[in-house]
């Protein structure tokens, strides 16, 4: 679809940005184009998609890194620039290292599971077992709630002595696990959360792609006599790969971003053993009001993230 | 285009007069011979394992569900599944009676709209001027939105908050629902649209007289209410559930939105787990029956937008 859609338009676009300054009259081998160079409200029709970027995440951007030079603080309005002290006190800062370890260790915990998991889910239901409608339902129903839900039914489930799982294990005679107050657990059992919560949107995507694998290829390969695990990684598997590296791009710098399910479920504790880099942020800024401190080690995040996407960038431009 | 992806939806056309339940019925028995076999054994195991799956997925809802129907006394011992004392409606009672819960499903639902409508208009009419119009800059300002998709927003906390307090938006809708309108993945999903759509047939019109307005207006958008309708269940469902932003920028539990609202609460009932299920089982509804009633709409929508035009 990319490539034809593309090749449809570029032979048209490429003439016409010519023929839009230099033709004047009506030559009637540029009609079609030339009446598009006249067309002079493109402007209109990107101008407020252009001010809201501009507005909303643009000037943000270059205020923010303004910020990052000074030390503004929230309740006053008047702040002075600094030079990269900000930055100099956030590579210093251990609280720094240990927040972003937090947010790597989270990612790395939650992004197999939830790639692994959602592939099991896809090929099962993909099956065409029936009950279709009952398994989308019900894998990707946690997806539709909010974290702030997601959270009340997690604390709930973890609740000491009294959630289910630790009157399950007592069933078992297993002694109450600190599933959100043990350093060891919280972030295990946050993970887990997140995976219940949030594994119905990859499952969806592979559920998508699984669709798209023309039938007959599975039709030749009965025929040829290979059965349903032969077909299965000869088939199937192999033609999920360009999805799964896209899967597992979009997976990553989701968990990169964890604040919301982290910050509701344990505030970062305990001892701050789960607190992650984003929620660093928002204590520095809006609980130590000290924003210009806040913004340098967003920029400093941002920096790591944005290194992260261009390296992910530059193989895949060479494939293509 | 995208849309159309899924095989079902084309040969369901091609089907003729079967309905629609049947054909889906005879593709999925299909689906089952071409991938896993014949073998009953096979077949017994793998719905085994998605019953099995089903059950754990659905689990913590129906807990809740089944706590948010207990006394509050109950809620409290240790888990049973089925209430001794009864089921009862006082949980709902107390938290329908006494909190905002009500205000704040209103207050999001208000944002959700507002920000789904304007995303998907500015979204579309930027696509549409990117696609189909040429202007000076057009590539640079193409270039930019691109390169804007990397920009996480969550970054942009702190600033944002000091901006917004500046125009004086912090506690209003405005604030909570501008900054989220601006989405260049949209943009980028709705131009590769667009491309598709030729060129001669906005010739036509435009030789016919038709401004550009009406042309985006009469033709553009009816031709793609298939990305449009998806594009916008994605914003929506991302506007609703949104956490971070509104609740940086509420302070004020009258502009608090429900996930917002709810995180408030949750320390102020204290134990009261009951209650907690029920605003928990009132917050998850909506878009849970929304769900039950478009459920293939919103599956396409999800995948068609979630790979982000990729």
């Amino acid at each position: 679809m990319t490539a034809s859609s593309t090749s449809l338009s570029a032979p048209v676009a490429r003439p016409s940005r010519r023929g839009a300054g230099s033709r004047t009259g009506t030559t009637a081998r540029a009609a079609s184009t030339s009446l598009r160079a006249r067309d002079r409200s493109g402007y209109l029709f990107v101008a407020p998609f252009a001010v809201a970027t501009g507005l909303f995440l643009v000037w943000p951007t270059i205020y923010g890194l303004w910020m990052s030079f000074t030390d503004q603080s929230l309740t006053a309005t008047a702040s002075s620039f600094i030079g990269f002290d900000n930055y100099a006190e956030a590579f210093s800062d251990p609280q720094v290292w240990t927040t972003l370890w937090h947010t790597v260790w989270f990612t790395i915990l939650s992004t197999v599971p939830l790639i692994v998991v959602a592939l099991v889910m896809a090929l099962l239901v993909h099956t065409g077992l029936p009950g279709q409608w009952v398994w989308r339902m019900s894998f990707f129903a946690p997806y539709l709630l909010t974290s702030a839900v997601v959270s009340s039914l997690a604390s709930w489930l973890f609740q000491p002595e009294i959630g289910l799982l630790d009157v399950w294990l007592a069933k078992l005679g297993l002694g109450p696990v600190g599933w959100l107050t043990d350093e060891n657990v919280a972030m295990f059992s946050i993970a887990f959360v997140t995976v219940w919560w949030t594994v119905g949107f990859n499952f969806l995507l592979y559920l998508a792609a699984l669709q798209g694998i023309p039938q007959q290829q599975y039709e030749a390969a009965t025929i040829d006599g290979a059965g349903g695990w032969r077909r299965l990684f000869s088939i199937t598997l192999p033609q999920l790969k360009t999805i799964t590296g896209v899967i597992v791009v979009l997976q990553l710098l989701a968990s990169l971003k964890v604040f919301d399910q982290i910050y509701l479920l344990t505030a970062g504790g305990p001892n701050g053993s789960t607190r992650p880099i984003l929620e660093y942020v928002y204590d520095m800024g809006f609980t130590n009001y000290r924003l210009g401190y806040a913004s340098a080690i967003s920029y400093v995040f941002f920096a790591l993230i944005l290194v992260f996407t261009l390296v992910r960038l530059l193989p895949t431009k060479k494939e293509a | 285009m995208a849309v159309e992806t899924l095989p079902r939806s084309l040969s369901a056309a091609a089907a003729g007069r079967r309905s629609a339940a049947q054909q889906a019925r005879a593709e999925n028995r299909t689906l089952t011979r071409l991938t896993i076999g014949p073998s009953p054994w096979v077949r017994a195991a793998a719905l085994g394992a998605l019953v099995v799956m089903a059950v754990l997925w659905l689990l913590p809802l129906a807990w809740g569900a089944v706590t948010s129907f207990k006394h509050e006394a109950e809620a409290a011992l240790p888990a049973s599944w089925w209430p001794a004392q009864g089921w009862t409606l006082d949980a709902y009672r107390q938290v329908l009676g006494n909190s905002e819960l009500l205000g704040w499903m209103w207050n999001s639902l208000v944002v959700a709209v507002l920000v789904t409508a304007l995303t998907v208009l500015i979204s579309a009419m930027a696509a549409f001027a990117f696609s189909q119009t040429v202007f000076k800059g057009r590539g640079l300002l193409q270039f930019l939105t691109v390169a804007s998709i990397m920009m996480p927003g969550q970054i942009l906390i702190v600033p944002l908050f000091k901006q917004m307090q500046a125009m004086g938006l912090v506690d209003t809708f405005a604030g909570i629902v501008l900054p989220q309108v601006v989405a260049p993945v949209m943009v980028f999903i709705l131009k590769r649209f667009f491309d598709a759509i030729p060129g001669e047939l906005l010739d036509a019109a435009r030789i016919d007289g038709a401004g550009t307005w009406r042309l985006f207006w009469t033709i553009v958008l009816p031709l793609s209410k298939s990305i449009l309708v998806a594009v916008a269940i994605f914003v929506f469902i991302g506007a609703w559930n949104n956490f971070l932003w509104p609740f940086i920028v509420t302070t004020d539990p009258q502009f608090m939105t429900l996930p917002v609202g709810l995180s408030t609460v949750k320390n102020a009932y204290g134990v009261q787990y009951a209650q907690n299920m029920a605003s928990a089982m009132i917050a998850a509804l909506p878009l849970l029956v929304v769900f039950m009633l478009f459920q293939r709409r919103i599956v396409q929508g999800v995948a068609t937008t979630g790979m982000g035009g990729q």
